[in-house]
């Protein structure tokens, strides 16, 4: 991999990594009393690694060939991996996290194995180490193919997948030591928040840059949906994690703003990390992934177009939906409402749009467990996101609100939609990155495929009963206007549903390791593959797109 | 409620953003040919799309993992 790097970027990297290593030692100093301490040792770890990753390599001889004729897919290849073995742990962890609520012995007694240390540790691994691995790798992926050109260096996008990993262990490690902010999906403290500004920052600018070098006029459009989730998590990041370090010798900080005012901020944040994190990003991979596996243009470009225009115009308003019945203005919550009701309509067009261009194809859909993935995924975004819309409205959130109907809701987007589309692109892409001929097991990508689905389905299922049981028995009175059921009586009531839950997550971690598996074996295992032409095109060529003979 | 003093003025702007990304793609004719758009990102890994004197120089080198 490093014999890719010609000497001045091998240089350039280790400069970074030196700067890496400076900057963990200062922490390790400054911080010794405290918990940022051991997240200097951290990343002094991490980047003391990749050192001599690099240094190793420093005088090994540079690559000869001409390189504006290959795509760069070294950090895809590595992203890809990265994102499944996150997945793995993610997943495990949610399991765990699960089984503890219906069975609470399982914390064992220790500290950090606590709920609400090891919940952030699931979310956040899947969000962020599995989703976001997966988008930063299928992003360099389909901004390469789609500009027909070549990354433009070859330092920053390992700077951007390994800067994001680094923030992903500092994250999950922090949890595990008590670290948090105590902002759900923005946990991390100041200095992890800084640092990811900067691998964000460099992200967007690598994904501009290279889309300034293409060889094809039109950007496709899932560009259009990469980019706008670069850019929007970017600004969301920053506002939301405003804070003032209590020193900067420690950890801990104090947001920037108090009261209902940091709950709107935060939500503005939460609800808009959904849109534009695990919304817009997994658009884009099925606007690209789904046309080519089924081998059919979208069923409606144009409306492909609208519909991102309308995302982009109306998710960035509903985050005000989460704080209904509070102490935030009637007219703030009723624009959340409003807005959440409106994009149902952009959400049905690309979930519609998605299903639309499988006609002709079924016949695929049934023998292709891969285009099944990405169907199914189709599905299970139209489902959520009507969900979702329905779940705003003031009335039916006063049931909803609390309850595990929200965890329901949350997980029939991350397992349903976001998950599924990822399998389904990881499936599509690890033969055509690695020359393979096919994937390993097509037994196991069917295994895994009926696994994920009957998983979400129970886990589902389990947390609408779950929810919507305890959203009645919370609001029952008797009738001298006392309520009803104690807290314990709810608990009593969900018990089984907490270990259907349970279940149904565990077959869909056994899924997500049979996928890695399945994955690690087809790069070791199945013979090379002669490429098909899979490489940047040149302008001055004027090559017809359709070629004239086949 | 001063943090929609914020927060509001934030988002128009990101909309605003948004507003001038989507009329230089106007002006820059990405919309001209939409269905050819939709069709050529099946054709790219599939058909040999280089010049002959480039497709020469390729076939001596890379793609070998």
């Amino acid at each position: 991999m490093m014999s890719n790097l010609t000497s001045t970027e091998r240089a350039r990297a280790m400069l970074i990594t030196v700067a890496g290593v400076l900057i963990g030692l200062t922490m390790a100093a400054v911080g010794r009393n405290d918990p940022m301490g051991a997240h200097g040792w951290i990343v002094l770890l991490f980047c003391g690694v990749l050192f001599f990753l690099v240094a190793q390599t420093l005088y090994d001889a540079e690559p000869v060939e001409d390189r504006s004729t290959s795509y760069y897919d070294d950090p895809t290849k590595v992203g890809i991996l990265l994102a499944l073995f996150w997945a793995v742990v993610a997943m495990g962890m949610g399991v765990w996290v699960a089984s503890q609520l219906a069975w609470p012995d399982l914390r064992f007694d220790a500290a950090w194995s606590s709920f609400g240390r090891i919940r952030p540790v699931h979310t956040s691994g899947v969000i962020f180490g599995f989703g976001g691995n997966a988008l930063i790798a299928t992003s360099y992926h389909i901004m390469q193919r789609t500009s027909r050109a070549r990354m433009p260096d070859q330092v920053s996008p390992w700077f951007v997948l390994l800067g994001f990993n680094l923030f992903c262990v500092v994250a999950a490690s922090g949890y595990l030591m008590g670290i948090t902010q105590s902002k759900e999906y923005a946990e991390p403290e100041w200095y992890a928040d800084l640092w990811l500004v900067i691998v964000w920052v460099v992200y967007f600018i690598l994904y501009i840059r290279t889309l300034a070098r293409r060889n094809e006029p039109h950007i496709y459009v899932a560009n259009w949906y990469y980019l706008s989730f670069i850019l929007v998590v970017a600004i969301l990041h920053i506002v939301n994690n405003l804070a003032v370090p209590a020193s900067f010798s420690g950890a801990k900080s104090y947001s920037a703003f108090a009261g209902v005012q940091d709950a709107m901020v935060q939500w503005w944040y939460g609800h808009n990390a959904v849109a534009f994190f695990l919304t817009t990003g997994f658009l884009g991979m099925l606007y690209y992934f789904l046309p080519k596996r089924a081998g059919r243009p979208i069923y409606s470009y144009r409306l492909s177009i609208l519909s991102f225009w309308g995302i982009v115009f109306f998710y960035i308003w509903v985050g005000s939906h989460h704080l209904h019945y509070t102490a935030l203005p009637q007219w703030v919550q009723t624009l959340g409402v409003t807005f959440s009701v409106m994009l149902l309509v952009p959400s049905w067009a690309s979930a519609g749009n998605a299903l639309m261009t499988l006609n002709g194809a079924w016949h695929k859909v049934r023998d292709d467990a891969t285009l099944r993935f990405m169907m199914v995924a189709a599905v299970f975004y139209g489902l959520s996101t009507f969900e979702g819309s329905f779940m705003a409205i003031r009335p039916v959130n006063a049931l909803s609100h609390y309850t595990d109907w929200t965890v329901g809701h949350v997980h029939s987007g991350a397992m349903g939609w976001v998950a599924m589309i990822t399998f389904g692109s990881i499936y599509a892409l690890t033969p055509m990155l690695w020359r393979r001929e096919t994937m390993y097991s097509w037994k196991a990508v069917e295994w895994h495929f009926w696994l994920a689905l009957s998983g979400t389905v129970i886990y589902i299922f389990a947390m609408w009963n779950s929810g919507i049981t305890q959203g009645l028995m919370w609001r029952t009175y008797t009738e001298s206007g006392t309520l009803r059921f104690s807290f314990v009586d709810t608990l009593i009531a969900m018990h089984p549903y907490y270990i259907a839950r349970a279940f149904g997550g565990l077959l869909f971690f056994a899924g997500a390791c049979i996928c890695f598996w399945n994955v690690v074996m087809t790069i070791r295992r199945v013979p090379n593959h002669a490429p098909e032409a899979d490489y940047p095109t040149i302008p001055e060529a004027m090559e017809p797109a359709v070629p004239a003979a086949e | 409620m001063t943090i929609l003093a914020f927060l509001i003025p934030v988002t128009l702007s990101m909309g605003a953003i948004g507003l001038g990304v989507f009329f230089w793609s106007l002006r820059s004719n990405q919309y001209d040919d939409l269905s050819g758009d939709a069709e050529r990102i099946l054709f790219d890994d599939d058909h040999p799309l280089l010049a002959a004197s480039a497709r020469l120089s390729n076939t001596t080198k890379e793609t070998a993992p």
